[in-house]
């Protein structure tokens, strides 16, 4: 069983719903990138998102393409996130890592290479933004072979028959966009995202997990009563701005607000589980 | 022999083209593909859109036979596709009509885009001034300081104009920031792109609005000189005037087509924009196309005197023309562009943009190359007004 099941196997008995950090590889300094991982860990992260930095993150809101200008400005490339990976699996074999971030880093690596070097990074899913299941059919077998994950988005525009293509083609988990947005943007609706997950349950028993405008841990906890996953991008990363001239307090400033998500999060009623509900 | 018929029905070209977007804009995109599907098929969306064309830019634009550059330059008779005579000034005008009238059709009332040099904003004010739409324009920092008369000219349509502060301030921040708010406001707002780039539909529709100038330029040749050219020669940024002169003569293989790119201050210097002469297949904003981009896939800032060739990618179309062979691509800098420039000016009377100031200074070459037997087209997409400021800069005059 592939890392990513087995957690949402374990948090499922537990009714529990999934945390998920996102943070971006490198920012604001290579080396706070992998004890920041571990912190994340330690503070009740369930499933680590590490975003791959980009030049034109199109999907993305200012804060984290700050973020990314910031870790570019020292070359982060796939290469140096594969090493900060392998030296993160060291000390954690458990925890899924899913990589996050936008097709032409990929392109120039080539498929194949990408998805050998991400196995043997200890990958275990990778959501790019702008990769389609139409145009993913090649990616996803250089995907298959490494056995590793491709995550794909749905969103508040996706009518039914997109819903059909990519339950059947996702694997891992499906991630749910909750507003018509960029990540970070502030106008989620939770009443119209808890109808929207009830409606692709119908359709896949893949986990659900929830990110795009989850800021808070109220809005974090009423998320949790209804998805697998929740995952907290630009609400983190924001807290890591403030902090990139003192890199050292995003060790203990950060998890701490992960810590508090968590809390908020545990209090919610329990999860609804995948596959449960019909 | 085989007609040409791309893109395709998932909107490639060969390899390139296709839909690289994010969840949220698949569907929107279906919308505006069927209904452009619908549209184009329609003999009274076509009446309309020859209508504003005729009666609104100013068409046919005049096919000018450019005697004494001609002669000046010694070789093939050169004729210039007249598009800085329309309304506004270049050509792309041809594309904003046509996408507000699909946007009417969609029943969208804001309209949204992105410029570089300002040109397409400015087209795209002017046509949401006439059809009462709500405008909003978005523009590199970079670039409104580059070009504040345009902006001015936005204001002064009723547009509204927002600076983008990311990345290298310029076109192709502007063209992230444009998808963002088209992400964010998609039921009532239609993104009007100013090239033939982005996501399937946009690089076949963009250059069916803009094939209006192959197909006069086709039609003007034959009466004219009673044949067809030799070679047809355009600048290409994004692409949109070449896919516009191109497109009608693309089964027509004899025609030789050369797509001219900025080499800026030259090639070696890595200070260029030259993406086809210098670059590599990637995907940028909705597309497969070739892109100026780094080892590890990072885009690239590029160079150009002319604002509206500084992007770092290309139209899909245009990569496949490349790799097929049906196109040539082929690059000037900054200094030749300037020079054409003044060399058009004087001789004929005639102010080119530094865009279409490109596609001249090749022509002068060619024009050697095929002797005076031949004839050239090439298309003077825009005029030089705008660029007074740029050329008296360089030559240290100061107003």
């Amino acid at each position: 069983m592939s890392r990513l099941a087995a957690q949402f196997k374990t948090l499922k008995q537990q009714k529990r719903c999934a945390l998920i950090p996102y943070i971006t590889a490198g920012d604001p300094a290579s080396w706070v990138t992998v004890p920041l991982l571990h912190a994340l860990v330690k503070s009740g992260a369930d499933i680590l998102e590490i975003g791959v930095p980009f030049s034109d993150p199109m999907a993305d809101g200012p804060v984290i393409q700050r973020a990314a200008e910031r870790a570019l400005k020292h070359h982060i490339s796939l290469g140096k996130i594969f090493a900060m990976l392998r030296e993160f699996r060291e000390k954690d074999k458990t925890t899924p890592l899913v990589l996050m971030g936008y097709l032409n880093p990929i392109e120039v690596m080539g498929y194949k290479r990408f998805a050998e070097q991400a196995a043997a990074a200890g990958v275990d899913g990778v959501l790019t933004v702008d990769l389609p299941p139409e145009e993913a059919k090649t990616f996803q077998l250089a995907m298959k072979l490494q056995k590793l994950d491709t995550i794909f988005l749905l969103a508040p525009t996706s009518p039914a028959d997109r819903i059909k293509l990519i339950a059947d083609a996702a694997s891992g988990f499906i991630y749910y966009v909750s507003l018509r947005g960029v990540t970070g943007a502030a106008n989620l609706d939770v009443g119209e995202v808890a109808a929207k997950l009830k409606q692709i349950r119908r359709r896949t028993k893949l986990p659900l997990g929830v990110g795009f405008g989850i800021g808070s841990p109220e809005v974090a906890a009423q998320v949790a009563e209804f998805a697998d996953a929740v995952v907290v991008g630009s609400a983190v990363v924001k807290r890591i701005e403030e902090l990139a001239a003192v890199p050292d307090k995003i060790l203990i400033e950060v998890p701490a607000f992960i810590a508090q998500l968590r809390r908020a999060m545990d209090q919610a009623a329990p999860a609804a589980v995948s596959g449960v509900r019909e | 022999m085989k007609a040409y018929s791309l893109p395709n029905k998932s909107g490639h070209f060969g390899d390139y083209g296709g839909i690289f977007v994010s969840e949220t804009l698949m569907q929107p995109l279906k919308e505006l593909r069927e209904a452009y599907e619908k549209l184009r098929k329609d003999k009274k969306f076509r009446a309309e859109f020859e209508n504003d064309l005729r009666e609104y830019v100013g068409r046919p634009s005049p096919l000018y036979f450019a005697k004494r550059l001609s002669e000046n330059w010694g070789g093939a008779r050169i004729y210039l596709k007249r598009e800085d005579l329309n309304h506004t000034g270049a050509h792309k005008i041809n594309n904003t009509i046509g996408q507000a009238l699909v946007a009417r059709h969609m029943g969208k009332r804001r309209v949204i885009a992105e410029t570089g040099a300002g040109q397409h904003g400015v087209a795209t004010a002017t046509v949401a001034a006439r059809f009462g739409m709500q405008c909003v324009v978005y523009m590199g920092s970079e670039d409104m300081k580059r070009q504040a008369i345009n902006v001015y000219r936005m204001k002064l349509l009723g547009a509204e104009v927002v600076p983008v502060e990311s990345g290298s301030k310029t076109l192709k921040d502007a063209l992230n920031e444009a998808m963002r708010d088209w992400v964010t406001h998609v039921s009532d707002t239609f993104y009007i792109i100013g090239t033939v780039a982005g996501p399937h539909p946009y690089p076949m529709m963009v250059r069916d609005f803009q094939s209006v100038i192959g197909r006069e330029a086709r039609a003007q040749i034959m009466k004219l000189e009673k044949r067809l050219p030799h070679a047809l020669v355009a600048c290409v940024g994004g692409g949109s005037n070449a896919m516009g002169l191109f497109y009608p003569f693309i089964n027509d293989k004899k025609v030789e087509m050369y797509g001219v790119e900025a080499e800026g201050e030259g090639m070696h210097t890595g200070k260029h924009a030259a993406t086809l002469c210098a670059g590599k297949p990637g995907v940028l904003h909705g597309n497969r196309t070739y892109l100026l981009e780094t080892e590890d896939g990072q885009i690239i800032d590029t160079h150009s005197i002319s604002a509206g060739l500084d992007y770092p990618g290309v139209g899909p179309e245009h990569s496949f023309l490349k790799d097929s062979k049906r196109a040539r691509y082929v690059s000037i800098t900054d200094k030749e562009a300037l020079e054409a420039f003044h060399e058009l000016t004087r001789t004929e009377g005639i102010m080119p943009a530094l865009e279409s100031s490109h596609a001249l200074a090749y022509a002068k070459k060619l024009a050697r190359e095929l002797g005076r037997k031949k004839i050239i087209i090439v298309n003077l997409s825009g005029r030089g007004d705008k660029d007074i400021h740029t050329v008296a800069n360089l030559e240290g005059i100061k107003f």
